[in-house]
């Protein structure tokens, strides 16, 4: 009976677990992916994307 | 008790899954979309931002800040260009929230924006910080 109480309280921990990873906003991983579009929406990285149009057509 | 080991297998696989998830997803058709439109459109952006005329908000979006800055004849074009860059750039946010499974993430991933957005613009351009325009 003492074990069946342990994996319950282990179960309850983990599902608790999955709710609270789940709702919490990964900010280091926004970040991350607001770089990455940076650097392509800006051509930050030269030669890494598609290569930049604009160059020497500038006004 | 086998639907608590069951129970226990299903969370242990929905935390690991969460717990991989180092990234967010950003290349669904929808967000590729956007990303393609919004460096198009920045060669045209980019001189504006440089003359001051066009500056970066706190709230992740762009604003005509002076519009005095820009010709007579070209001010409606970059109107319509911060219009357009305003609508990708709120498609973006809504977009990639809902793409990760949260829609409600959506304010969350416009503030982690316009910080990166202000934290990486070019000396020179002009920046929102605490309701004012800094240049950086």
């Amino acid at each position: 009976m003492n074990r069946l109480s342990g994996v319950m309280i282990v179960g309850a921990a983990l599902l608790a677990g999955c709710v609270t990873i789940n709702i919490y906003f990964p900010a280091a991983a926004a970040e991350k992916a607001a770089d990455r579009i940076i650097d392509e929406v800006w051509q930050l990285k030269k030669g890494s994307q598609a290569p930049a149009p604009a160059e020497g057509k500038q006004p | 008790m086998n639907t608590l080991k069951n129970l226990l297998v299903l969370c242990l696989f929905a935390a690991s899954a969460a717990w991989a998830q180092g990234n967010l997803e950003i290349d669904t058709p929808a967000i590729s979309q956007v990303r393609g439109a919004m460096q198009a459109r920045h060669a045209q952006l980019a001189p504006h931002y440089a003359s001051g005329a066009v500056g970066l908000t706190a709230d992740g979006r762009v604003e005509l800040r002076d519009a005095a800055a820009v010709p007579l004849a070209q001010r409606q074009a970059v109107q319509a260009l911060v219009a357009q860059e305003n609508g990708d750039r709120d498609a973006l946010y809504r977009e990639i929230a809902r793409a990760n499974g949260h829609p409600e993430w959506e304010a969350e991933v416009r503030s982690t924006f316009a910080h990166r957005w202000i934290e990486r613009a070019q000396g020179g351009w002009y920046v929102q910080s605490g309701g004012k325009w800094i240049r950086k």
